[in-house]
C-alpha cells in the first residue's frame, strides 16, 4: 500500500506545473471557506469571552441587547435587594447598574462615522470584569466629564487617544484612560460615570443591570424569581449566554456568506481537478495496461487514482489553511448586527476549522478524481498496453 | 513432459462497425513445461492476440485455454487479475516501467499484491535485479537507465513473483543489436538455468533462434513457417 500511495504521490510531483496550479486553485477556495469561518469564529469568541459565567445581566424582557433596553431605576433597585446577588468585599452588593447609548464617531484611516458603544459605569463595574485592565492613564473621578476609552477605539477612531477631548451628548469629555480588554468587545467601547451619561444623555433610566451570583447554581432560582416577579419587566441571562446570543446573527450571516461563496468556487476547483485527473489518465494509458496486467484489479487502479486526486485536493487544503492561518494576524471591525455598533475582532483559527477545511478540501478532491478514477479502472487492457 | 498450456479450438474476433474480423480461427495448441516458444508471423497474423489470450489479458469467442490444469477462460475478471498476478510475468516492447518508481519499486510493483512482508518483498527484488546484473541500478529511475537496462529492470519484474510462464511481446523490438543480444541471453537462460516457460512474439528470426521451439501463424492460423524464415532461425 505504502508503493502505491509513492506511486500517487510521485505522479503529482513529476506533474509538478499542473499540480501547483490545480491545488492553488483548490487552495483558494479552501482560503476564502477557512477565512470567513475564522471571521465569524472570531467574532463569536470576542463576544463569548466578553461574559463571565457567573455574571449576570438584567435587560429589558425581550430587549435583544444593552441598546434597546431600559431597566428602572426601581426595578433595578429591587434586584439589588435579592439574596442571589453576591456581596462584594466593601459588604454593599456586589452589582453595577449601567447605561449604554450609542454615539457617532469618526474613524482615523476613513474618516467614516461608525457607531460606538457608550457605556456608563458604576463603582463595581471594573470589578465584575477582571478582563478589563486599565492599560494608560488613571480610571475617570466619579461625577467627573472624564471617560475611559477601550484600546480599539483609542487606536481607531479621532480623538480618543489619552489626553485628548471627544465631543458628544452636548459636553465635551476628556480621556483620562486606555483600557484592554482582551480580546472582548469591551475594547470597542468607551467608559464613563453613569450619572453623568444619563444626565448629558437625559436618559432616566438604566439599561441594564450586571452582578455576580453569591453561588453559581442559584442562577435557575434568580431567574424564575426575576421573570414572575409582577413589578419587574425585566429578564436575567447568564453573561456569557448574553454575549452569545449577540454574536449568533452576524456569525450565522458570516457562515452562510462563508458557505455560498465556498460553494460557488469550489465548483470552478472541483472541475479543474477533474481536468487535470483526465489528463492524467490520458498520460498514463499505458501505465494503467502494464499495471492491470501485472494483476492489479480494478479497484486497485480506482483507489491508486482516487489516491491522487486526494493528495491534490489536500496539498490545495493545506496551502490554504497556512495561508488563511497567517490572517489571525489581523485584527478586523465591523458593525455587529445585532448591536448596530462597532465591534474590533480577530480571525481565530480553531481545530473544528482545520479539520473541516481539510475535510471540505478531500471532498473536493473526492469529486474530482472520482470520475477520472473510474475512466481510468474501467480501461480495457489491450487497448490500454497498446497506447505506449 | 505434461503440458503447461492447452489451447483447444481457439477462436477470436474483433467487431469493426458492423463487421466482424476473425483474428484467430480454431487454435489448437500445447506448450511443455519449461518450454522456450517464439511465436512468429507477419503483422497482422494474430500472434500478440494469441499472447494475449494465453496471458489471461483478454477473453477468446470460443474455445479454451488451460494453464496448469486451470482453464482460464472461465476465470471472471478479478480471479484473472489474481491469477495473472501469481502465474505470468510480462515483458513488453516498450518496457512498460511505471516513469515515477525507482528500478528497485518497479520490480517491487507485482509483489504488492502478495501476502509477502516488505523484508521478504525486499529479498525477492534484490535477488531478481541481481539476476539481470541490475543491482547497482537499484535507485535509478526508467530515465535514467539504457533501452537494454530498463529491459532488464522489466526482466526482473517479470520474474520477480517467480511466475508460471513469462510471456514476452516483441521484447528486443525497440533495442540495438548489443542490447538485444543481451536480454535474448538472459531469457535464454531463465529457460534452461531456471526452468521458466517463455512465450515470445517476435519479428526477428534472431531473437527465435535462441527458442527452443517455435510456432508460426499466418492470417490466424498456425501455419508452416516459410522456409526462409526456418533456416534462418534454426
Amino acid at each position: 500500500m505504502n508503493l502505491l500511495f509513492f506511486y500517487s504521490f510521485r505522479n503529482l510531483l513529476a506533474r509538478r506545473l499542473t499540480t501547483s496550479l490545480t491545488a492553488a486553485g483548490m487552495a483558494l477556495v479552501v482560503f476564502v471557506f477557512a477565512s470567513i469561518v475564522m471571521l465569524a469564529e472570531g467574532l463569536q469568541k470576542t463576544l463569548v469571552d466578553t461574559g463571565s459565567y457567573d455574571n449576570v445581566v438584567v435587560i429589558r424582557r425581550s430587549s435583544v441587547s444593552e441598546v434597546q433596553s431600559g431597566v428602572e431605576r426601581i426595578q433595578a433597585s429591587i434586584v439589588e435587594t435579592m439574596p442571589e446577588v453576591a456581596v462584594g468585599a466593601n459588604g454593599r452588593r456586589f452589582l453595577a447598574k449601567e447605561l449604554v447609548v450609542l454615539i457617532t464617531l469618526e474613524k482615523k484611516e476613513s474618516d467614516s462615522p461608525a457607531n460606538v458603544v457608550i457605556r456608563g459605569i458604576s463603582e463595581n463595574s471594573l470589578e465584575l470584569r477582571p478582563q478589563v485592565r486599565l492599560k494608560e492613564g488613571r480610571l475617570p473621578r466619579p461625577g467627573s466629564l472624564e471617560i475611559l476609552a477601550g484600546r480599539s477605539i483609542a487606536g481607531r477612531f479621532k480623538n480618543a487617544g489619552l489626553g485628548d477631548t471627544l465631543f458628544f451628548a452636548m459636553r465635551r469629555w476628556t480621556v483620562v484612560g486606555i483600557f484592554d480588554a482582551g480580546n472582548t468587545g469591551y475594547g470597542s467601547e468607551i467608559w464613563g460615570d453613569v450619572d453623568q451619561f444619563m444626565q448629558a444623555f437625559r436618559r432616566p433610566v438604566y439599561s441594564s443591570v450586571l452582578f455576580k451570583l453569591g453561588k453559581s447554581s442559584d442562577f435557575d432560582t434568580l431567574k424564575k424569581k426575576v421573570e414572575s416577579d409582577p413589578r419587574l419587566t425585566i429578564e436575567a441571562k447568564r453573561e456569557t449566554v448574553y454575549y452569545k446570543e449577540q454574536s449568533e446573527m452576524m456569525a450565522k450571516f458570516l457562515r452562510i456568506l462563508g458557505q455560498y461563496l465556498t460553494l460557488v468556487f469550489s465548483i470552478g476547483a472541483i472541475v479543474g481537478a477533474m481536468i487535470t485527473m483526465y489528463a492524467a489518465v490520458a498520460n498514463r494509458t499505458g501505465e494503467i495496461g502494464t499495471m492491470r496486467a501485472l494483476g492489479f484489479n480494478r479497484s486497485g487502479i480506482l483507489v491508486a487514482f482516487l489516491l491522487e486526486s486526494l493528495l491534490l485536493g489536500f496539498i490545495g487544503g493545506f496551502s490554504g489553511l497556512f495561508f488563511a492561518s497567517f490572517l489571525q494576524f489581523f485584527t478586523v471591525s465591523t458593525t455587529n448586527f445585532q448591536t448596530f455598533s462597532e465591534l474590533a475582532f480577530s480571525f481565530k483559527i480553531t481545530f473544528e476549522i482545520i479539520y473541516k477545511s481539510l475535510l471540505f478540501s478531500l471532498v473536493m478532491g473526492f469529486i474530482g478524481g472520482i470520475l477520472p478514477a473510474f475512466r481510468a479502472s474501467r480501461m480495457n487492457i489491450v487497448e490500454a498496453l497498446r497506447e505506449q | 513432459m505434461a503440458p503447461i498450456v492447452e489451447i483447444k479450438d481457439l477462436t477470436k474476433s474483433y467487431r469493426r462497425g458492423n463487421q466482424s474480423i476473425i483474428v484467430l480461427e480454431n487454435i489448437s495448441l500445447s506448450i511443455e513445461d519449461g518450454d522456450f516458444l517464439a511465436l512468429m508471423g507477419p503483422s497482422g497474423s494474430g500472434k500478440s492476440t494469441l499472447l494475449n489470450l494465453i496471458a489471461g489479458l483478454d477473453k477468446a469467442d470460443s474455445g479454451s485455454i488451460k494453464v496448469a490444469g486451470i482453464d482460464i477462460s472461465l476465470l471472471s475478471e478479478s480471479m484473472l487479475a489474481k491469477w495473472r498476478s501469481e502465474n505470468v510475468g510480462f515483458i513488453f516492447q516498450f518496457y512498460n516501467l511505471v516513469p515515477v518508481l525507482t528500478a528497485f519499486e518497479n520490480v517491487e510493483l507485482p509483489l504488492i499484491l502478495t501476502n509477502l512482508s516488505k523484508k521478504e518483498r525486499k529479498e525477492h527484488v534484490t535477488t531478481a535485479l541481481n539476476l539481470v546484473n541490475l543491482e547497482d541500478r537499484v535507485d535509478h529511475y526508467p530515465r535514467q537507465l539504457s533501452g537494454g537496462q530498463q529491459q532488464r529492470v522489466a526482466i526482473a519484474r517479470a520474474v520477480v513473483t517467480d511466475p508460471t510462464m513469462i510471456v514476452a511481446d516483441e521484447p528486443t523490438g525497440d533495442l540495438d543489436r548489443a542490447s538485444a543480444e543481451e536480454v535474448l541471453r538472459l531469457m535464454e537462460r531463465l529457460s534452461s538455468d531456471i526452468g521458466k516457460t517463455i512465450i515470445m512474439v517476435t519479428h526477428d528470426p534472431r531473437a527465435a533462434k535462441k527458442a527452443n521451439n517455435m510456432k508460426y501463424l499466418e492470417k490466424g492460423v498456425l501455419a508452416n513457417a516459410p522456409e526462409a524464415s526456418f533456416s534462418e532461425c534454426l
